[in-house]
């Protein structure tokens, strides 16, 4: 055992705790435990640390730490009272310094829906980026990867309104963004995770696309490799009082940052505080990055209730599309033959 | 009368039948079964379940017929049923009946199943593929593998829906060894069955889950709608805990395996 690694890993989780407990902002700032107090977990009836409720992962962090920061890896607590204070102003800079609470990263006019960007609830741990260490960004994609996304698109270069199979699988409602893990924030919208725990089980409900995994943790191996899904296998264990969950069994069809059907996925669940999850993942994925990453999103209590969040059902996009370019077609077809 | 009883014999023959008849209930009712516990306590139903039956196809009663696509012979044929209505027959409106008849006849074209779309309740549950119960104390999730279709059943005290939905809004709670679920809420949209069985979005769903061995549940529905059925109706059922030892729901969506249908015709031509 290194005891000098697990000494600055203490260390650093003390820092963390610390600075967890006084850089939150929001309606929903984590009351973390004061300095000197351990803050003990709830529990369930049959004695599992209790992750139940609605989280919300929103956050003002970017994935990336921005140019210009360098390995500056927190904001001191004034530099983020300052950002935060921006943040509910409504001035979000044009550099994407802000991550989701960025308007060029939100897909919809928000306040025609009646959000208003000023009023976002998210929690912060004062990072930088969402990305932890020095550096902040992911890994450079290796040669192979890199031939295997260009391979990828080039063969979809020019049939993209060809049919349903050359649309994006989020337009297909087949597996959306907040949907696949790991789960990354979206753009203040569907943002939520509901947790219920049974004997044996966790169980985790996505708000977007009512993406459901049930996933064991009585100890039981992963599906046989040949059977690939978009979500790949979970199993679960816990760790102390951290739930960590074990993803393989990934396709290529579905690249998180890139990635192929060898992803391995690594997500970590703690509550730090009555009102706040820490999620930490890690991947790796030898065919796309030479070393792995890690991601450490804080996750505040949401009221809820989830609602129905319904997609294939109502989608029309994909005809709509589809028509447009048919349409395009024959009118092209009739001028060329005048 | 009197006379009959002096009969030593005929007197004997009716205190005898007397007592058959009231010992005859206590015969006939077994005790009720007593479900292992959850951890607080309540009935124990977490697990992975499915119906093994055909009502899926058509809840009424129904002999076996030629399914609706020639092509796939014997494998996708209707099999035959002896259907899971109580009393039998459905009891549609009038002008009810006349639509179950032409959902019937355009099933492959008007069925949300077909289509991927979410299955409603009681469909879900009886859906030809499994579901998996997780149990804790604020709430039920059950997971139904068609489509990852997803319900949360709360079961703090009751809380009205935002909304009507696909899944409907489920309350639950706990009478003896019995999980109700009240669901309301539902759009117009889901059906029933594969017969064109369907309701409106009055439709009020009362589940009840019943532990009835280990591995085997009771299930039941009663189906009101007072703008499609004349009188509440029940369905009943058992369900089937997958006893397999690695039993897990995989993924199944279904919506790519809709999109053909769907999407297919407004594919680019090749010249």
């Amino acid at each position: 055992m290194n005891y000098r690694l697990l000494a600055s890993t203490a260390l650093a989780a003390v820092v963390l705790v610390l600075l967890l407990a006084k850089g939150s902002v929001g309606q929903t700032a984590p009351a973390a435990a004061k300095p000197g107090k351990a803050w003990t977990p709830p529990r369930t009836p049959d004695g599992q640390p209790d992750l139940q409720g609605i989280w919300n992962n929103s956050t003002i962090t970017p994935l990336e730490r921005p140019k210009g920061l360098g390995a500056k890896e927190f904001y001191t607590e004034q530099e983020f009272v300052e950002l935060a204070k921006r943040v509910r102003q409504g001035d979000v800079g044009k550099e994407a310094d802000l991550g989701a609470a960025n308007p060029q990263a939100l897909r919809y006019d928000l306040s025609l829906y009646g959000f208003d960007v000023t009023k976002t609830s998210f929690a912060s741990n004062r990072r930088t980026s969402l990305i932890v260490g020095p550096e902040g960004v992911v890994p450079p994609m290796l040669p192979e990867a890199r031939k295997r996304n260009a391979d990828r698109a080039a063969k979809n270069k020019g049939h993209e309104f060809d049919s349903y199979e050359n649309r994006p699988l989020q337009e297909r409602c087949i597996l959306m963004g907040q949907e696949r893990i790991p789960m990354l924030p979206a753009a203040g919208e569907g943002n939520l995770l509901q947790i219920t725990q049974g004997q044996g089980w966790i169980g985790l409900l996505h708000e977007t696309n009512h993406d459901t995994r049930f996933i064991p943790t009585d100890g039981r191996p992963h599906i046989p490799q040949n059977i690939r899904q978009y979500q790949g296998d979970s199993v679960g264990h816990w760790e102390g009082n951290t739930l960590v969950i074990d993803t393989t069994n990934f396709t290529d069809l579905v690249p998180f940052r890139g990635s192929g059907e060898k992803l391995h996925l690594v997500e970590r669940f703690s509550r730090i505080a009555d009102d706040t999850i820490l999620y930490r993942f890690t991947v790796e994925d030898p065919t796309t990055w030479d070393r792995p990453w890690t991601v450490e999103i804080p996750m505040s209590q949401a009221k809820g209730p989830i609602y129905e969040w319904g997609c294939h059902e109502g989608n029309t996009m994909i005809s709509t599309i589809l028509r447009g370019a048919r349409v395009q077609e024959e009118e092209a077809a009739q001028k060329s033959g005048k | 009368m009197r006379d009959w009883l002096k009969e030593p014999r005929i007197a004997s023959l009716a205190v005898a039948a007397c007592l058959a008849l009231l010992m005859m209930p206590a015969a006939a009712q077994t005790p009720p079964y007593r479900a292992a516990r959850a951890a607080d306590g309540k009935p124990n139903l977490n697990g992975i379940w499915q119906a093994l039956n055909s009502a899926d196809w058509d809840l009424e009663g129904h002999a076996a017929a030629k399914g609706p696509v020639p092509s796939l012979g014997a494998v996708f044929a209707v099999p035959p049923a002896l259907g899971v209505v109580e009393g039998d027959v459905i009891p549609y409106l009038p002008v009810a009946a006349a639509k179950k008849k032409a959902n019937q006849a355009a099933w492959m074209q008007l069925d949300p199943e077909v289509k991927c779309y979410m299955p409603g309740v009681p469909r879900a549950t009886y859906l030809p593929y499994p579901f998996q119960i997780l149990q804790s104390q604020k709430n039920i999730m059950i997971s139904y593998e068609f489509g990852n279709t997803v319900r949360v059943i709360n079961m703090e005290a009751p809380t009205k829906a935002p909304g009507d939905s696909w899944m409907g809004w489920s309350n639950g709670r706990w009478e003896g060894e019995t999980l109700v679920v009240d669901v309301t809420s539902f759009n117009e949209d889901t059906w029933f069955d594969r017969a064109g069985n369907f309701h409106s979005d009055a439709l009020h769903v009362v589940e009840r889950y019943t532990p009835r061995s280990a591995d085997t549940l009771n299930y039941e529905a009663t189906i009101e709608d007072p703008k499609v059925f004349s009188l509440p109706w029940k369905i009943s059922m058992p369900l089937y805990r997958r006893v397999e030892k690695n039993a897990r729901l995989l993924e199944f969506r279904c919506a790519e395996f809709a999109e053909e249908l769907l999407y297919g015709d407004l594919r680019k031509k090749t010249k």
